[in-house]
């Protein structure tokens, strides 16, 4: 992959900050964030393509699992690959997730390398 | 035809058998010299070919076990590369939360925000889900909560009041010196006088407050030892953002009351 547009959803600065710097990792990485769910509604119906999602669950306005939903149902957007980053550790929480369509769970606090290995194996880097 | 004619016609047919015969003899022998010449020939062959192979069968074994020897060697260095690129990884990463976390600690001179931070990197980055932050009363030397999380698991920690050298957060304050527990975290009884952790912020030697963690998240079972370098930078970077954001919106308020005043002259 040339270039990938991320949107980095996290109400967090220090987190989205530290996500962001994982990102770079990848060549040519374009990071865009949003705060909450409503926000990242915003920047998904915008005019830059997203390649993949990081949304945390605990969010003001609307949380993570809501955005997962409302992107699944989406004609447009549903194909977007979407990786929860959140404190809730327990299975039942992984479980709900990945039911309601992401396509990775990730629990914090974050291993950059895993994140960077997630990552690749979505957008088979 | 005569006896005497029957009997030339026998001797001659007897001669040329016995000619015969003699030739088949002949031929034998030679043939019977002729492998055993071969037979010869070709034991000699063989026994320098296999003198040959054995040799080249020797060398063989020998580069095979230098290969093999060579190869165990490229195994261990291709090991040690691996666990050197992990060790690097996790240094990145560390290096990586360490620089958000002093980025972010020094990103504002709002005190609340501030405060906002240092429990962004404790949930975050540390993954503890029980918490609590205490600020020293310079006046009265009490330590009391300013900020907390997760006082469902631990009742209390949302008020703690604590004066300096007593218990064990008393003593982190008036010692300055970080406290873990030394056993394992999953035994241990958490009461709001004993948690996990506690760590001090200072200014140089001065102590201005604590960090208590009681409780860590549920997928984690141990601090890392990113965790004691976050304690660290914490303990350091945390403590001059509070104070410095403290003395700024102090600065802020006296600000404004000598700006009201001088408008109250003003306009008098």
């Amino acid at each position: 992959m040339d270039s990938a547009n991320f949107l980095v959803v996290e109400d967090s600065p220090t987190m989205r900050q530290l996500i962001s710097f994982s990102l770079k990792r990848f060549k040519n990485a374009r990071i865009i964030e949003a705060v909450d769910g409503v926000d990242a509604l915003k920047k998904l119906s915008g005019p830059d393509k997203i390649d993949l999602i990081l949304t945390d669950i605990n969010m003001p306005v609307m949380d993570g699992l809501k955005l997962v939903s409302l992107v699944r149902q989406n004609a447009q957007l549903k194909g977007i690959p979407i990786i929860i980053i959140t404190t809730e550790g327990a299975e039942e929480d992984r479980e709900r997730g990945l039911a309601l369509g992401a396509n990775a769970y990730i629990s914090k606090p974050i291993q950059s390398s895993h994140l960077i290995k997630t990552i690749s194996e979505l957008l088979a880097v | 035809m005569s006896d005497e004619s029957k009997a030339e016609k026998f001797l001659e047919i007897f001669n040329k058998g016995k000619e015969f015969t003699e030739e088949l003899l002949r031929e034998n022998q030679r043939l019977r010299f002729r492998v055993a010449t071969l037979d010869n020939e070709q034991a000699g062959l063989s026994q320098e070919e296999l003198q040959h192979l054995r040799h080249e069968v020797a060398q063989l074994a020998e580069e095979n076990l230098r290969m093999q020897t060579r190869f165990r060697e490229v195994e261990d260095e291709n090991k040690d590369f691996a666990n050197r690129y992990i060790e690097i990884e996790e240094q990145n990463n560390n290096l990586a939360s360490l620089y958000v976390a002093s980025y972010q600690l020094h990103s504002t001179l709002d005190f609340r925000e501030v405060i906002q931070i240092v429990q962004e990197i404790i949930i975050n980055l540390v993954g503890a889900e029980s918490f609590a932050i205490l600020l020293r009363d310079e006046k009265t030397n009490d330590l009391k909560t300013i900020a907390s999380e997760g006082k469902d698991a631990i009742p209390g920690i949302d008020k703690i009041s604590t004066r300096l050298g007593d218990g064990i957060l008393g003593q982190v304050a008036r010692t300055g010196e970080s406290y873990f527990v030394s056993h394992e975290i999953a035994g241990t009884k958490v009461t709001v006088e004993n948690p996990l952790a506690a760590v001090p912020l200072k200014i140089k030697d001065h102590v201005i407050g604590i960090i208590v963690i009681y409780k860590l998240l549920q997928q984690k079972d141990a601090f890392t030892a990113v965790d004691y370098e976050l304690f660290s930078l914490l303990a350091a970077h945390a403590a001059t953002a509070i104070f410095s954001s403290k003395l700024y919106s102090q600065s802020e308020r006296k600000l404004n009351t000598i700006q009201s005043f001088l408008d109250l002259l003003t306009t008098n």
